[in-house]
């Protein structure tokens, strides 16, 4: 396919992406008939005349169900919407679903199923850092392509991955410096579960607030993983009285973090507290009434108010049923399938390396993602807002802060 | 610790001391139920955490229907929801009982493996019908917040709920295993089967109450823990590592021992804690208890039998 014919289809692509409510197969279906399969397929994939096979790759049991249940219920919903809309390269997509059952080795090795036997073109999975180490090795072994959706601890950058939620520098940063001039904040206390997510951004946290904002950490903690009882943690933090809790516990330590944090008399009218673990998911558990005042930063939140998420949380509620929440992963997750679409129209090709080549142009666009107008950096990660919101009763949280467009920046300098 | 008032050390040092007996009173809540199988049968009920999930679900369940139907009931439905999980566990726990564990007597290995296959099921049961997220039940207002003795001391209300109802059940424990008729007959069969059986003990029956009680203080435990943590399928394979250590460092036939261990465990953890990080705390409590038991295997207090 030559150049022009290329532009021709990316700008109609861009077009579409621009004005997806528009939809229609009928629009694309008969005017750009699908290329031919061995013009768009050269290294083997799974792709025929008509049809494209993707995997999905999330834990649908085990202990992380929990959080990747809202991941792929979000990349279902991106791909049913491109299906109706016509496809990619007027091919529907097809999934093929494994479970990663919260264990590190299966994700490997169900990888391997689907970059192997399946063939797939791409694939959107994994949720732990862990779960994603464990599945890269494979994916760069086999070229396959992965699209990430979780906020990270960052210091990666993989040929064969694209990071949709944000790198660390761009969560944290901009919430310190936020905490900083807002609250006038000049001590912190950091905590977090023991594992790496938390100690690599906690690490720069720490640079960020000694060196740049001129504070003190006058505590760091690390809790176990899955651990409940709080009570000697929360006596330490009262005897150290910092301006600001810094906190990133995860899993079922969360729930008891802030409910004991409540039953202690730590509440968001005395303490201001922010932290960058809790999503519309973790509240359904935590309940909002222990939350009430907190700060999350993230960026993404069910309440944003703009078209874009209007609609998403709309056909998301359709698809999955009116009690469902929407967290900064979901809303990441639903980016993968239209990214993948956006770079696969612009390359005229599913092949991994053209489609990474065409990600890699700087140039890839959603001006329809609920977040609102995010773009793929050369460096595989998205530029993208950083949102401080405060928690209120009912599980939704209002934002206070909005930063402009973050450049991602895997390998922060002087933070490491 | 320079540059703290005298009044800060006094209240801090209070309520770290609570902070010990809440997490003593959470242990040991857990590791009853657990014990009087264990110590009583010999049967290791590697589900045991999913009778704990079955109270906080029920709790959950209850809250649910008491906030659509009869909001006014808010303040009390807690109450019942305890009842309710202890009747619900044991029950399931009286039939698994009368369907399973009573084939596998003579085999204890094998209830181990059993056991541990019907908490995998249990599970599955709990991510079907309540789906894979963790969930948690409104609690009535007085649970939540602090009792404040004075300004600078915040002790936390559902702490000190967790910590009667512990002192309750175990009371109620002790009662019915050394003072009632009932408990009479589970010391002696626990002590001579044959015997018993020879006295006129339906042993069989006292086999299925006493999984069933145990089973039974398992979903108390799990409704309680809804004030301190939230549900989820997996929730009860979060609280088994700890159920063990306590039975097993606390000796396994022995009611005393499971409350002795629960409370050295308790303190250790929660005082070093205060002083170290958390992960290091809990890595320093392992390792003291896997000398001690590398010291005495058979725990703490063991209770000296003919064998």
């Amino acid at each position: 396919m030559n150049t022009q014919a290329t532009e021709g289809l990316w700008r109609h692509a861009r077009k579409l992406l621009v004005a997806m409510s528009l939809g229609g197969s009928l629009a694309i279906g008969p005017v750009h008939a699908a290329p031919p399969t061995a013009d768009v397929n050269t290294t083997g994939l799974a792709v025929t005349d008509s049809t494209v096979k993707v995997g999905i790759l999330h834990s649908l049991t085990g202990t992380m169900a929990i959080s990747e249940t809202g991941a792929q219920e979000a990349e279902k919903l991106a791909i049913q919407q491109i299906n109706d809309m016509g496809g990619i390269l007027g091919r529907k997509i097809e999934i093929i679903q494994e479970d990663g059952a919260s264990d590190w080795p299966t994700f490997a090795e169900k990888s391997r199923k689907l970059l192997v036997n399946d063939k797939v073109a791409a694939v959107f999975g994994c949720w732990t850092s862990a779960s994603r180490k464990a599945a890269l090795p494979v994916f760069e072994k086999e070229n396959g392509l992965l699209y990430y959706p979780t906020f990270y601890e960052g210091l990666e950058q993989s040929h064969n991955v694209i990071y949709t939620g944000q790198e660390a520098t761009q969560q944290i940063l901009a919430g310190l410096d936020w905490v900083a001039k807002e609250k006038g904040a000049k001590t912190f206390y950091l905590i977090g579960s023991d594992y790496i997510w938390p100690r690599t951004s906690m690490k720069i946290a720490r640079k960020h607030i000694e060196n740049v904002l001129g504070g003190t950490v006058v505590g760091e903690e690390y809790k176990p993983l899955g651990d409940t009882s709080f009570g000697s943690v929360i006596n330490k933090i009262r005897l150290r009285k910092p301006d600001v809790i810094y906190a990133a516990v995860v899993g079922g330590s969360n729930v008891a973090w802030f409910k004991q944090l409540k039953a202690a008399g730590i509440t968001g009218q005395k303490q201001t507290l922010l932290t960058i673990s809790v999503t519309e998911d973790e509240v359904l558990g935590i309940g909002g009434e222990n939350l009430e005042g907190f700060y999350s930063v993230m960026k993404y939140f069910q309440s944003l108010d703009n078209e874009n998420n209007v609609a998403f949380v709309k056909a998301f509620k359709e698809m999955h049923g009116k009690d469902s929440v929407i967290g900064d992963v979901t809303q990441a997750a639903y980016l993968g399938p239209w990214l993948w679409k956006a770079a696969v129209e612009k390359a005229g090709s599913f092949d991994v390396d053209k489609v990474v080549a065409a990600s890699e142009q700087g140039d890839i666009e959603l001006h329809t993602a609920p977040e609102g107008y995010v773009k793929l950096h050369p460096n595989h990660h998205l530029w993208s807002k950083t949102r401080v919101a405060q928690w209120s009763k009912d599980g939704q949280a209002k934002v206070v802060f909005e930063s402009d467009l973050i450049e991602p920046n895997p390998f922060p300098e002087g933070y490491q | 610790m320079g540059g703290f008032s005298y009044e800060e050390l006094q209240a801090i040092l209070v309520m770290q001391g609570f902070a010990g007996l809440s997490l003593f009173s959470v242990l040991l809540l857990m590791a009853l139920g657990l014990a009087i199988i264990f110590g009583q049968m010999g049967v290791i009920n590697m589900a045991h955490g999913e009778f704990m999930a079955v109270g906080a679900y029920t709790t959950y369940m209850l809250s649910t229907i008491t906030e659509t139907y009869v909001p006014g009931f808010m303040n009390y439905y807690f109450v019942f929801s305890i009842i309710a999980a202890f009747l619900v566990a044991g029950v399931i726990g009286y039939f698994l009982e009368f369907s399973l564990i009573r084939h596998l007597y003579k085999r204890p290995l094998d209830t181990l493996l059993a056991t541990w296959g019907v908490s995998l099921i249990m599970q599955q049961i709990f991510r079907s019908v309540f789906g894979a997220r963790e969930v948690s039940p409104t609690l009535p207002e007085w649970l939540m917040g602090s009792y404040q003795p004075t300004d600078t001391i915040d002790i936390p209300l559902n702490g000190l709920f967790v910590l009667g109802l512990t002192a309750f059940v175990t009371g109620a424990v002790f009662y019915l295993m050394f003072k009632s008729r009932w408990g009479l007959r589970v010391r002696a069969t626990t002590q001579n089967r044959l015997m018993s059986g020879a006295v006129g003990i339906n042993t069989k029956m006292v086999d299925r109450l006493t999984f069933a009680l145990g089973c039974g203080i398992a979903g108390i435990a799990g409704a309680a823990f809804t004030t301190i943590a939230s549900t989820g399928p997996t929730t009860g394979s979060l609280y088994i590592v700890d159920t063990f250590m306590v039975v097993v460092f606390g000796g396994a036939a022995s009611l005393f021992g499971t409350i002795a261990s629960a409370f050295s465990i308790a303190q250790a953890q929660s005082i070093m804690e205060f002083f170290l990080s958390g992960s290091m705390a809990k890595v320093l409590t392992l390792l003291t208890i896997v000398v001690i038991l590398m010291l005495r295997p058979e725990g703490l207090f063991s209770i000296k039998i003919r064998k």
